[in-house]
């Protein structure tokens, strides 16, 4: 058998897949942050919450309507994106004005309500969602075998992290939502109803967050608590990369996720904190982030 | 947070007020156990006492940490090992917990106060949860177990805790002791610069003080404290867990903070009794208490930012403030 540093490859190459697989929801998740904070300055601490909804939502509609993974993976985060519209017409957006921790403390009561409901609900243990038909079985590539759904998330994956910084820096709406980041009332005065802005942006957060969340629901098991221990993790993705630049938080968020797999090749005992651990020696080296401009 | 604090004036009778609290509030405690549950009342003073740790930092010096469960969990579980494992006296191991808190405080807050602001609060929560995890695998926190059974003893060989009115006493005598230091700290020379760099750092440091030194030295020492309110903790309940570690737990004590009134005195104590009380009252309805907290988290952010006593002051200073 083929080896590399004394390791199987086919081992070798399953972690590096995992870490691959990680990767793509630190990144999913982190663009998401960094979309609305980018525009409302607020950490959104139920982003785990609504990750965690999207699977939910997934899994409901599979368990009492019968519907299928493609149709959820369209309905889950309209469902979730419009919750989220609404928390901010109706909360979120009175708490502009004041210091940004608050719009923290606010998500994070927000997130503890979610999953406090779900928890009391559904009960914590994980529930199975099953990989759809489509997608089941895997491809040998020679070197290894890669999972069909595995595959498939990874290129989701990218082509959404893509979608996303397309739609911000290409259109004409990204445009918009740039101008007001840089000034608000400028932009209000050229006749752009900001405030409809904002819902719309953490609604699209929220709706990505539940995108990954449908997208998590074959690999990890579906259960109340998926999202916010996510989260935390994903939060020292954030301070790694800065949130000044939407790609920063991309490639940020695929490197920890395969330096992570890489741990657990050759350290599994570290894996948990590795992304902690890259967070402090970043902190030490470059406080502002990888990619970050502002200190 | 800097909109929800006195103007000095203001502070000047708050502050006459407060002293008619704290002797009263000194009584009270004083002839609590004849009527209440005793160990209801030193949970209620070991997270009192947490809350007002973390007040210091967030309320007075306007560092919000997320991640204050590592002092108060780490330090139970190091006061429980020293005084189980290694067979010492609950002081020395009261000690040992609050020493190891502030150690993790000194590596945390060395890390931590390179951001400010939303930063601060995330790299706390993250390194908050890194402590968990070690706690999760090191061997010596004994996994999902904890470690269960820690001996009260004798404080100085002499008063047996394990008599409720003798650790009554002695959790009394700690809480006030942490108390009185934090009010002290609060009201020195130190804690005027801490109060600066609340209000304007910018302003702090042009007027030539090293602000991260401050900074630093006020996690520490919010940390040490947090740390003895939980080896307290372990001494009361006999056991240290991994609850105590979690990010809920660093919620919790936001949140009593938070509702009692970010920085006021009083303020994390009312808070801490609040929820502890309607803790122990959901624990036997089955109506879970994440989603509580969680409602009244959104409530206080929404509705009353000053929190419970902060309200309270405002009311009787003739609403002078917005």
């Amino acid at each position: 058998m083929t080896t590399i540093f004394g390791i199987p490859l086919a081992a070798f190459l399953g972690q590096l897949l995992i870490g691959l697989i990680n990767g793509s929801f630190y990144a999913m998740l982190s663009l998401g942050l960094a979309v609305i904070f980018g525009l409302l300055r607020v950490i959104n601490f139920a982003h785990g919450a609504q990750y965690m909804l999207g699977a939910f939502v997934a899994l409901l509609l599979l368990q009492y309507l019968g519907v299928d993974y493609w149709l959820a993976l369209i309905i889950a985060p309209l469902v979730v994106g419009l919750f989220g519209a609404l928390i901010e017409r109706t909360m979120l957006s009175r708490l502009y004005d004041l210091d940004p921790l608050y719009g923290l403390l606010f998500t994070f009561g927000l997130a503890l309500a979610i999953e406090g409901t779900f928890r009391y609900l559904y009960g914590a243990a994980g529930q199975p969602y099953s990989v759809p038909p489509a997608l089941a079985g895997g491809t040998n590539l020679g070197f290894m075998f890669l999972p069909n759904y595995r595959g498939w998330v990874v290129a989701v994956s990218l082509v959404t992290c893509l979608g996303t910084w397309l739609l911000i820096e290409k259109t004409r709406l990204g445009a918009y939502l740039r101008a007001a980041t840089e000034n608000t009332v400028l932009v209000q005065a050229f006749g752009i109803n900001v405030p409809l802005l904002l819902t719309f942006t953490y609604g699209l957060g929220a709706a990505l967050a539940a995108f990954a969340g449908v997208l998590a629901a074959p690999i990890y098991q579906v259960s109340p608590l998926m999202g916010t221990n996510l989260i935390i993790v994903v939060f020292a993705v954030v301070v790694v990369g800065g949130m000044g630049s939407i790609l920063g938080a991309v490639v940020t968020g695929y490197m920890l996720g395969l330096a992570e797999g890489l741990t657990k090749v050759f350290y599994p005992e570290a894996s948990n904190i590795v992304v902690f651990v890259i967070m402090a020696v970043v902190l030490l080296v470059r406080p502002a982030g990888l990619f970050g401009k502002d200190a | 947070m800097a909109d929800l604090t006195a103007t000095p004036t203001e502070a000047k009778s708050i502050a006459r007020l407060e002293w008619l609290l704290v002797a009263i509030g000194i009584v009270g405690l004083l002839a609590a156990p004849f009527f209440l549950y005793p160990i209801f009342l030193m949970q209620i003073m070991c997270f009192a006492l947490f809350a007002c740790a973390f007040n210091l930092l967030l309320g007075y010096t306007g560092l919000l940490s997320f991640g204050h469960a590592a002092f108060f969990g780490g330090a139970a579980y190091f006061c429980a090992h020293a005084v189980k494992v290694w067979g010492w006296p609950p002081e020395a191991g009261i000690l040992l917990g609050t020493a190891g808190a502030a150690v993790l405080g000194l590596v945390m807050g060395f890390f931590a106060i390179r951001r400010q602001g939303i930063y601060f609060a995330m790299i706390t929560l993250a390194l908050a949860q890194m402590f968990f995890f070690f706690c999760v695998q090191a061997p010596f926190t004994r996994g999902e177990d904890g470690i269960q059974g820690v001996p009260r003893g004798f404080l100085f060989g002499l008063i047996d805790l394990s008599r409720p009115l003798g650790i009554y006493y002695v959790v009394l005598g700690i809480f006030l002791i942490g108390v009185f230091a934090i009010w002290r700290i609060v009201n020195s020379p130190f804690g005027m610069i801490l109060r600066s760099i609340r209000e304007n750092e910018n302003r702090a440091i042009s007027l030539g003080y090293s602000i991260a030194n401050y900074k630093l030295a006020a996690f520490v020492m919010s940390a040490a404290l947090a740390g003895l309110a939980g080896a307290t903790k372990a001494i009361v309940f006999q056991f240290a867990t991994l609850t105590d570690v979690t990010w809920q737990m660093s919620g919790e004590v936001i949140l009593m903070t938070l509702l009692g009134g970010i920085g006021t005195m009083v303020g994390p104590m009312v808070g801490a009794a609040f929820i502890v009380t309607l803790q122990n009252t959901l624990a036997t309805s089955g109506f879970p208490v994440t989603i509580a907290t969680g409602v009244i988290f959104m409530a206080c952010v929404l509705l009353f930012r000053r929190g419970i006593v902060g309200e309270i002051y405002a009311r009787l200073l003739g609403g002078s403030k917005s």
